[in-house]
């Protein structure tokens, strides 16, 4: 069964890409935090991508990519009214909501897509949230609109000051921190260096940080331990038992080595298709 | 002593050999290995049946082919007579005749094997099965022309493994309407993501998938059971019965240190980019795969010897075989070991690793290796290894850990009143295959643990016959 493309957009032209697909059975189930993993063609690879919405209502969900090699480059080409062919899922556990006086959510670059709807997540449970974006440049931030339609607070900081803070998105968090003693969790996702120099910056406080990990996926539903990372000491496989952990218990070094495995097949897959296309 | 002196014997009739590719041209290539036999061959090995009135051949099948009564009718030149009987029970012939481990079976207890050599039940299955041309689904199901009319009966499996066909293709043939879902997006299970095309063509499977889907079988890829349907969704939908067959999944690590460095795969990762992501065909598929020059499988079973196969066919310049006990006690199948070292895999016996080693970038270089030596025998009655204290590093770049599996948590945390057993794997009743939830059973290495294709068949067709038992009468259960 073909998943249709019902909308799709860039967000940032030649670089992120928005798609509204048809996947009536995961939209009723999809939960913040949860991803799917999708395949474009039947030669491509198995890929995984959050859920950044849903909408049960019309039977979509929503992702959000950044093109970074040969296989979204590939699904960057489909338009609107073709299908993906293989779309599964929901996978990993849905985000861990409790109830709390305030928490801050952190984006950075496409990772502010997955984010959001963690941050909604948060608000529909009545907590107060307090977004924190960042990116290279102004005309690189993504769901400003959407997070203003229900965070009290959007918080921006770009690397070039051309909106909001000058500087990274740690240092706009370690000053919230300091000033606002309600804040009882920090959830971060983006880059992994952003996520480890987020956790560092919590450390200190002592406040409960959760980390949504990108390791690479193969079946996504437990089957092969290629996502497996260590946290706490303990090897975890991220398609299962994350994809969210306790960033100051995760390996991030071993996370960022282990995304590197296949640069080099990466590198020849993305060239073939460039120079085909 | 006396040498005593024996008349000597007419000798026995040996087993008519199976033609195959040979080694160094196999060794290269993704192709079937065993090249099956051709009528001829099939006709020669099939007269060396004794047709015993008590067929000791027939309870060494789990799923109780009547053997003697096939084998009769290829011998009287009766081959689609032959395929009606073997599909009386068992739904996946082709796949049995490949991957059963026959002689533990029906070839360990054929009456020929106590003096000489069994007769090849095996090959001759697989050449009924291969050279059956069905005109429709429903002859290629049953063997019959006609099928039994649909029924108002709905049955739900989830996977579609070797236990979920066996289910699928018995009540399907009964007439009743069967749903298949599975997570991945191809069809097959292990067979598929698992076993090597040059064991088991995927064709093969694809076959028997077809011939299930003309009959009406609805075959739903990428439902994860667990996440994307629930099994209590499914008895609201009004499903009369759930199968439950999700296999054994989470790969097991020894946790030594290293394990995480790159180069360092489970034998499901390497098995599953290779074989369901077709890496062996990078990059004109999509899915990569380490390509190791050097390559150590650490495991002595079946899954073992398929990756250590697969590593050789990617071009590695050497595979060794790492496990803690000896040639002997290995689980594999000697025919699968056999084949392995006539392609040039390499053992390296009573040797257990104690950590993987890296360099600056986390690649993995080598493994650093304990000897060890064989003690008292076990529980399972094979002798235990205990390290020796001396150690020694095999260079390496790519790890291939085949140990075992653990229970998949996805559908037994999402169906909270499931009865588990004490290592965490479904509670079955054994004689129906049924759960602690009424109408729902389950089969296969979601209930064992870790085990054969055809023992997952087996649960399969009990699990089966008792829904049938069950919702259409006593008559129909075969």
């Amino acid at each position: 069964m073909p998943y249709r493309i019902v909308k799709r957009k860039d967000l940032i032209p030649g670089q992120t890409v928005l798609m509204v697909v048809d996947a009536p059975m995961i939209a009723e189930k999809a939960r913040p935090g949860n991803f799917v993993i999708l395949r474009v063609n039947d030669h491509g690879e198995r890929i995984p991508l959050t859920i950044a919405d849903r909408d049960p209502a019309a039977g979509t969900i929503t992702i959000v990519f950044l093109v970074v090699g040969k296989s979204t480059a590939l699904l960057a080409t489909l338009q609107e009214g073709e299908d993906i062919l293989d779309v599964c899922g929901p996978l990993g556990r849905p985000t861990h909501i409790e109830k709390r006086k305030a928490v801050i959510c952190v984006g950075g670059g496409t990772g502010i897509a997955a984010m959001h709807h963690i941050a909604k997540g948060h608000h529909e449970a009545g907590n107060r949230v307090v977004a924190v974006i960042g990116a290279r440049n102004k005309d690189l931030l993504l769901f400003c609109d959407e997070l203003g339609s229900f965070c009290p607070e959007v918080l921006v900081a770009t690397d070039d000051g051309s909106r909001g803070h000058k500087g990274f998105v740690t240092e706009v968090l370690r000053k919230r921190l300091e000033e606002d003693k309600d804040i009882e969790e920090v959830v971060a996702i983006g880059p992994v260096p952003m996520m480890e120099a987020v956790a560092k910056v919590t450390k200190p406080f002592g406040v409960k940080t959760t980390v949504s990990l990108n390791s690479i996926m193969v079946d996504g539903i437990g089957m092969c331990g290629a996502c497996r990372c260590t946290v706490d000491g303990h090897v975890r496989f991220a398609c299962v038992d994350g994809p969210e952990f306790d960033g100051h218990a995760v390996d991030f070094q071993e996370l960022r080595m282990r995304l590197g495995q296949f640069r080099c097949e990466e590198k020849q897959s993305f060239d073939q298709f460039k120079a085909r296309s | 002593m006396n040498e005593k002196t024996k008349t000597p014997k007419k000798p026995k009739t040996p087993r008519t050999p199976m033609p195959e590719q040979p080694p160094f041209v196999r060794a290269r290539n993704f192709l079937e290995v065993t090249l099956g036999y051709t009528a001829e061959l099939a006709a020669l090995e099939a007269s060396r049946c004794l047709q015993c009135k008590t067929p000791l051949c027939r309870k060494g099948c789990p799923v109780e082919i009547d053997i003697p009564g096939f084998i009769a009718r290829l011998r009287a030149g009766d081959r689609d007579g032959a395929y009606r009987v073997l599909r009386q029970t068992n739904s996946l012939p082709a796949v049995c005749g490949r991957v059963c481990p026959q002689e533990v079976q029906c070839e360990g207890s054929c009456i020929l094997g106590k003096k000489g050599e069994p007769v090849a039940i095996g090959r001759l299955e697989r050449y009924v099965a291969d050279s059956f041309a069905a005109e429709n689904g429903c002859m290629q199901l049953t063997g019959e022309t006609t099928c039994a009319l649909p029924r108002e009966i709905r049955v739900a499996c989830i996977g579609s493994g070797p236990s979920s066909l066996t289910v699928a293709g018995y009540l399907s043939a009964l007439g009743v309407k069967v749903t298949v879902y599975e997570a991945l997006h191809e069809l097959g299970g292990v067979l598929i993501y698992g076993i090597p095309e040059f064991r088991l063509p995927k064709d093969v499977v694809r076959r028997e998938v077809d011939a299930m889907r003309a009959l009406d079988v609805e075959f739903k890829t990428n439902w994860v059971g667990g996440k994307t349907i629930l099994v209590r969704e499914l008895l609201d939908q009004g499903f009369d019965a759930v199968f439950i067959g999700v296999g054994a999944g989470l790969p097991r690590f020894m946790d030594i240190p290293g394990e995480s460095l790159i180069g360092v795969y489970s034998a499901n990762e390497y098995l599953t980019r290779v074989n369901l992501g077709r890496a062996y065909a990078f990059p004109e598929y999509d899915t990569p795969v380490t390509r190791g020059a050097h390559v150590a499988v650490f495991g002595g079973g079946n899954v073992a010897m398929d990756a250590a196969r697969t590593a050789l066919r990617l071009g590695a310049e050497s595979v060794h075989i790492v496990y803690r006990r000896t040639k002997g006690e290995m689980p594999a199948r000697r025919e699968e070991l056999e084949h392995a070292l006539e392609e040039g895999v390499k053992l390296e016996i009573l040797a257990n690793p104690l950590r993987y080693n890296g360099d600056e970038n986390r690649r993995l270089v080598s493994v650093t290796l304990e000897r060890q030596k064989l003690g008292e025998p076990d529980a399972s009655g094979r002798r235990s290894p205990a390290p020796t204290g001396e150690t020694f590093d095999l260079p390496i770049d790519t790890a291939i850990i085949a140990i075992g599996t653990r229970p998949n948590p996805i559908l037994l945390e999402s169906t909270p009143e499931l009865k588990l057993s004490k290592r965490g794997y479904i509670e079955v009743d054994p004689e129906t295959g049924e759960t602690s939830i009424p109408g729902v059973y389950a089969g296969g290495d979601i209930v064992t643990g870790a085990a054969t294709v055809i023992s997952a068949m087996g649960a399969g067709r009990r699990a089966a016959r008792s829904i049938a038992r069950k919702f259409i009468g006593e008559d129909a259960a075969r």
